[in-house]
């Protein structure tokens, strides 16, 4: 795939920020807050990073990108829409009886999401057998990238599969921590701290990248930086802004679980709309 | 399915066996005809039988440590790239303790992973309630695309390994601990599906599954010296049950106890019961445990203890002939 200028992939990660925002209004319901933060990562993943084909979603040569935390998955399924997996007016279809796009992500409605999730903590688990399958296979080149919600790691399941990462030195996992600081009830650090998050993952065998993970150069290059890393895993901890790009649900958990209604959601679009002028604007 | 089902002679002195060790020698097996399949434990690696396979194909062998959701949910990412896991553990932890990644990364997902549960039932013994699981029938039946199946002894868990490997879907395979006699033959018949009808009569049906269904021969053998000619019925795949034979056989005796060494409320009892009830409605007695747990003891005093034997059926089945139609 050529690769695309910045500014172009920050006018498309806007028009993904749209997107959901159009998508939640529809459906009635949804996450808003963390597919707004995750809109960069998004981009920078399936328009730069990834080595996948839109046209051919089983290409058996493709990396795998695992949506753990399944509940962002409006973000995802924009992000796919703008690189060619289907078109963008089924995004409308989202949570509605007989779509492909479920509420949350299910591989078998819809050819290119590699697993089912939603449940949280399952991700890293997967792609660790996914891992060790690829290196019985002798195919370590291919690549798995996991993106986990922060409020996701208080789950067991997560530690379990970063020790089994560790110990079998899984450096074809690269994970990207949405680390957005908030979860339903309430910011992480008082709902369950999870700080020291760095000596947490070094401790478990990982290495650790911290990002601004709104920063969509940034984002490219810490996914190049972890191809280099050939001795462990690596985790990318992406610090997001929660709901990025509507000034009125950024920073604010109480976005994290809900969808805006049409006056919100036309207010939001506004801003988006002159956001993506900005952008333009600012490159030119 | 019936006819000459080629059975051990089971009355006297069989040969035993834990059918752990026949899903260990199936595994090995399984492994040796094809090179996707693969063993995954969890800290439990003789426990389970799985060193067979760990010492002929140390490369295909992952010790996940004492972590039941990594167990399941790693056998997911390892069947979505092609392989065939196997990942066994105590049943009372998986899929005792790891049910929703069961539910959510392998059946919803229809990952063809092969989900393995030692030590199910009271003849666990002295370990206690904690260790004897009673509700993994139950929990697993309920699963849609998930198939249970509960071998009677360690011959048939051998070939029900090795359908399980050449299954297109995710499977439960039921185990036990302790050494059961051996019932079946190298030359009796096992598919994943059917029930069997290990002895044919007209007065009663008996329907086992796993360990008991050599306790529901020993029935019939009692109950044919008091003149009742009861049909005895091997049901090793819990789900999808055998609808055809089991109506088949029940139309015939118009009666029916069922016999497991576990739950009977959601267990291989409440599946026939919710057969019945629908289709032909019938005097039924479920013999298993009755919503209560286990506890620490021998397992022949426990099975005694709690009514898993052959006296128990007996009675059970005095009891529905009672209450059968004229």
């Amino acid at each position: 795939m050529q690769k695309l200028p910045l500014v172009r992939l920050e006018e498309i990660a806007n028009d993904i920020r749209e997107d959901i925002i159009e998508m939640l209004v529809t459906a009635g319901s949804g996450h808003s807050a963390g597919p707004l933060g995750l809109a960069d990562i998004f981009t920078a993943l399936y328009f730069d990073v990834l080595n996948h084909d839109p046209k051919n979603p089983d290409w058996p040569e493709r990396d795998l990108l695992l949506l753990s935390n399944g509940h962002c998955v409006p973000v995802r399924y924009a992000t796919m829409a703008h690189a060619g997996y289907f078109p963008i007016s089924e995004l409308k279809t989202l949570r509605k009886l007989g779509s492909r796009l479920q509420g949350h992500p299910e591989r078998l409605r819809l050819p290119g999401l590699e697993t089912t999730s939603g449940p949280l903590g399952c991700g890293l688990s997967q792609a660790c057998g996914m891992a060790l399958a690829l290196r019985m296979d002798k195919a370590t080149h291919r690549w798995l990238y996991v993106v986990m919600g922060d409020g996701e790691i208080d789950e067991g399941n997560v530690w379990e599969a970063a020790m089994l990462a560790g110990k079998y030195k899984l450096s074809n996992i690269t994970a990207i921590l949405d680390r957005n600081n908030i979860q339903i009830d309430g910011p992480t650090e008082i709902v369950m701290p999870l700080e020291d998050l760095r000596a947490k993952w070094e401790a478990f065998g990982w290495h650790v990248i911290e990002i601004d993970g709104n920063n969509i150069e940034a984002v490219i290059d810490a996914c190049a930086m972890a191809k280099a890393v050939t001795e462990k895993p690596v985790i990318i901890i992406a610090h997001n802004v929660p709901g990025k790009g509507v000034d009125f649900m950024e920073y604010d958990f109480t976005w994290h679980g809900h969808a805006p209604n049409p006056d919100e959601a036309k207010k939001a679009l506004k801003e988006l709309r002159t956001l993506g002028g900005k952008i333009r604007s600012e490159h030119e | 399915m019936s006819g000459d089902l080629k059975l051990a002679d089971y009355l006297n002195h069989p040969a035993t066996e834990p059918n752990r060790k026949g899903f260990g020698l199936g595994l090995l097996a399984a492994g040796e005809i094809d090179s996707r399949v693969l063993a995954v434990c969890a800290d439990l690696t003789e426990s389970t039988q799985m060193h067979f396979f760990k010492d002929k194909f140390p490369d295909r062998f992952i010790d996940v440590g004492a972590a039941e959701q990594n167990l399941v949910t790693l056998g997911s990412g390892l069947a979505a790239m092609g392989k065939i896991p196997f990942v066994s553990s105590y049943s009372a932890f998986s899929p005792g303790r790891n049910w929703e990644q069961v539910r959510t990364t392998i059946c919803l997902n229809d990952r063809p992973v092969k989900i393995v549960g030692s030590h199910s039932g009271v003849s666990v013994g002295p370990d206690g309630a904690t260790h004897q699981m009673l509700e993994d029938i139950a929990l697993m039946r309920v699963l849609p695309n998930m198939i249970v199946i509960a071998p009677a002894d360690s011959i048939e868990a051998k070939k029900a390994t090795l359908a399980m490997a050449r299954s297109p879907k995710p499977n439960y395979l039921r185990l036990a601990r302790e050494a059961i006699p051996i019932i079946t033959t190298e030359d009796t018949p096992f598919e994943i599906g059917p029930a069997y009808i290990l002895k044919e009569g007209s007065d009663v049906s008996l329907a086992g599954t796993g360990t008991m269904t050599y306790h529901a021969l020993l029935a019939a053998e009692q109950l044919a010296k008091q003149g009742i000619n009861a049909e005895v019925l091997h049901i090793p795949t819990i789900k999808p049950l055998d609808d055809g034979t089991i109506l088949t056989s029940v139309r015939k005796t118009g009666a029916v106890v069922t016999v497991e060494e576990g739950q009977i409320i959601g267990g291989l009892g409440g599946a026939i019961a919710e057969l019945l009830s629908e289709e032909l409605p019938t005097p039924i007695k479920r013999i298993g445990m009755n919503d209560h747990f286990g506890e620490s003891g021998e397992m022949t005093e426990l099975m005694t203890h709690f009514g898993l034997d052959a006296k128990h059926i007996v009675l059970a089945a005095h009891n529905v002939l009672a209450l059968k139609k004229p």
